[in-house]
């Protein structure tokens, strides 16, 4: 894939002991574009968010991002909290972790910790109460409060986030991943567990994302309605290697893909969908 | 009693149930009281069996037994869960919030008037200097167990490295109390962050039990390194803290010749007693001022869930570092008064005992809560004043008290959690929420 990539993933191979999670994956993801990660279940593509997220270490290949300003960053390099902190790379999980104890609020102004730790002069300006630190808390509420008014959420603010049913807990973790400014996304199944009005909601919260904001996304899902109405590219994934990739029609009527999704071999796959047409 | 009064399974609703329930567990306390506490058996002087009858006590036993279950069913009703019927008239569930509300002003109203109201009774002062010594530590244990959830078992350690920080310092060099208090606090914030690094991978009772080894260490390494800390003997004859370099003595210059007044001994109990209120104070200030800083909230958050911090850009380990660290300090300066005001100091003071009872203030109180570990160690360090005429059944009295408030209140005296930035209302959050935190 030619263009302005944001995220190139180059031969990436995962290992657990004898078991090869996921081998030689190589795919791209462009600016500002949607670019999802499907397949069915344990073909590894939470592996693949693990690596790029820094959950994981890559037993080989490379992982590069590179942001607006045109700075490469090597992710596999990088561990644990600095790719959040110095990639921009934000995430949710399949099972929400939200901290369920503080409120809504509280929860998107941890996400600012970096930024408000810088202002706060590590902790001893804020201590003293200096005017800067004021201001930086005071800027850091009003970002989350926008937050909260994009993912519907503003007259919540103040209860605790494990009160929430589950569909606002995917919102606000959106909302949350969002507050640190990421340059990348990467969301895992947000649509799981959603009925239909909030699946397309959620669509409609990803493309304002897209759109308004520029963020880049890469998602993982399950819901191919979601899918199929906001990604700009796709790539497929079954038993650790990427079997397709291509814009959401192209995909639709891949029968590799059709067949992976089935179970059954490609030949038969072919015969069900012109049986079906 | 512990045992009658535990029927959780179904609430007792209403008047009729309530009885109930206090009638059967009187009943069952006086099955097991008329043999226990009912006959007195002794032998007698010739090796025969005399026994005798106490109904007396058993008609007591039960009656309190009966009257706590009815207090107990109605407390139950009153802090338990909405939609339950409350027995409790509303005027007096408004008039116990606003009791609740005004508690801690008017507690430290009463804290600051303590020397001016009992000047006279220094059994009263000593004890009051304690309990504000346990509540400034566990106060600083509240920052490591409460806000970012690290089971620390060993905290008795810092307080010794602040102790023998100040008596090593003062002994050795003559250094005074005021410079030594910050460095007491520097020292053993080192060792909270040594501590901090080997146990930043462990979580839960693997935690715990290695702060609780580290606290042991500490104090046999004070035992057997003779040479420098006096091993078993401790260290004696540490300066008395001054008033600011004016010795609190009978001498010409001391503070009591200069004002012009008549020496007495209770002035230097005062002036303890206002240092470590003032040093609580302290404690207390910066805590609630850390919590609405951004390092607080990631402490709070690194309870509810590491993992998702760290996908938010938070280094889990500075962040854990600076919890051990701010709460050894604090323990630190707790150490420092201590040996100032005992004026010897031996690894006896700094048992496992000491951890636990500060680790037992902390959950007593309620985890995270500044007033209920104020009120825990109130009631546990002035309970145990109290009960001192009960002899060797203090522990035993104790020990039931603590059962019966951790049944009643599993989270704690004050178990919700208040936010720390609002937009519109600052409510309450439930502790069901809260995360107890496995380190």
């Amino acid at each position: 894939m030619s263009g302005d990539e944001i995220l190139g993933v180059d031969r990436l191979t995962m290992r657990f002991g004898g078991i090869v999670a996921v081998q030689d994956l190589s795919f791209a993801a462009e600016r500002k574009k949607i670019t999802a990660l499907i397949g069915p279940n344990g073909a590894g593509k939470t592996t693949v968010f693990n690596c790029i997220t820094g959950f994981y270490k890559p037993s080989g290949g490379a992982i590069r991002l590179t942001h607006d300003d045109g700075k490469v960053i090597a992710l596999e390099r990088l561990n644990d909290f600095r790719i959040a902190k110095q990639a921009k790379v934000a995430r949710t999980f399949q099972n929400i972790r939200l901290f369920p104890g503080m409120t809504a609020l509280e929860n998107l102004m941890v996400a600012q910790h970096n930024a408000l730790m810088r202002a706060s002069g590590f902790t001893f300006l804020g201590l003293i109460g200096a005017p800067v630190y004021r201001d930086a808390e005071k800027h850091a509420i009003d970002l989350a409060t926008d937050w909260l008014k994009r993912v519907n959420l503003l007259d919540r603010a103040d209860d605790a986030a494990g009160n929430f049913s589950y569909g606002d807990q995917r919102r606000l973790e959106i909302a949350r991943a969002m507050c640190t400014e990421p340059a990348l996304l990467c969301l895992d199944e947000p649509a799981a567990g959603l009925n239909a009005r909030e699946s397309a909601a959620l669509s409609e919260l990803l493309l304002s994302i897209r759109n308004e904001l520029g963020t880049s996304i890469l998602l993982i899902e399950h819901d191919m309605s979601v899918v199929m109405e906001i990604s700009d590219h796709i790539v497929v994934m079954d038993h650790g290697v990427k079997i397709a990739e291509g814009s959401p029609r192209e995909i639709r009527d891949d029968p590799k893909v059709i067949a992976a999704y089935l179970g059954t071999d490609e030949e038969e796959a072919v015969a069900v969908m012109e049986s079906g047409s | 009693m512990i045992v009658s009064s535990t029927n959780t399974a179904k609430p007792a609703t209403g008047i009729p149930a309530l009885l109930k329930t206090a009638f059967v567990n009187a009943l069952i306390a006086l099955v097991l009281f008329s043999l226990m506490v009912g006959i007195r058996t002794e032998a007698g002087s010739d090796g025969q069996l005399t026994y005798w009858t106490r109904f007396g006590e058993v008609a007591s036993l039960v009656a309190a037994v009966f009257g706590g279950s009815i207090v107990i069913g109605l407390l139950r009703q009153w802090i338990g869960p909405n939609g339950t019927d409350k027995l409790v008239p509303p005027a007096v569930r408004s008039g116990m919030s606003f009791l609740g509300r005004y508690l801690a002003p008017v507690l430290l109203i009463f804290t600051v008037l303590v020397p001016v109201i009992f000047y006279d009774q220094r059994y009263i002062l000593d004890l009051a200097i304690l309990v504000l010594t346990y509540v400034m530590l566990g106060w600083g244990l509240n920052v490591v167990v409460g806000l970012a959830g690290l089971l620390d078992l060993g905290y008795v350690a810092f307080y010794a490295v602040g102790a023998y920080s100040y008596a090593l310092l003062a002994t050795n060099f003559g250094w005074s109390f005021w410079v030594c208090l910050p460095l007491a606090g520097i020292l053993a914030a080192f060792w909270g962050v040594l501590l901090g690094f080997p146990v930043l991978r462990l979580r839960g009772d693997y935690l715990a039990i290695v702060t609780l080894a580290f606290g042991e260490i500490i104090r046999l390494v004070i035992i057997n390194w003779q040479s420098l800390t006096g091993g078993p003997n401790g260290v004696s004859s540490i300066p008395r803290p001054s008033f600011f370099g004016i010795p609190l003595d009978n001498s010409d210059n001391g503070l009591a010749a200069r004002l012009g007044i008549e020496y007495s001994p209770t002035h230097r109990i005062v002036f303890l007693f206002y240092l470590i209120l003032a040093l609580a104070l302290l404690t207390n200030w910066v805590t609630i001022r850390l919590r609405r800083l951004p390092i607080g909230r990631a402490w709070e958050a690194l309870r509810e869930d590491e993992v998702a911090c760290r996908a938010l850009g938070i280094n889990t380990t500075t962040t854990k570092l600076t919890a051990f660290a701010t709460g050894a300090m604090f323990g630190g300066f707790a150490g420092a008064f201590f040996a100032t005001r005992q004026g010897f100091i031996s690894p006896e003071s700094f048992t496992f005992q000491e951890s636990a009872l500060v680790l037992a203030i902390v959950v007593l109180g309620g985890m995270g809560s500044q007033l209920g570990v104020a009120l825990a160690a109130l009631a546990m360090i002035g309970g145990f004043e109290l009960f001192r005429g009960l002899e060797t059944y203090r522990m035993l009295v104790f020990g039931m008290a603590m059962v019966l408030i951790m049944i009643w209140r599993p989270r704690g005296l004050i178990g919700h959690r208040a936010p720390t930035v609002y937009l519109t209302k600052a409510q309450a959050i439930s502790s069901d929420l809260v995360k107890e935190g496995h380190g």
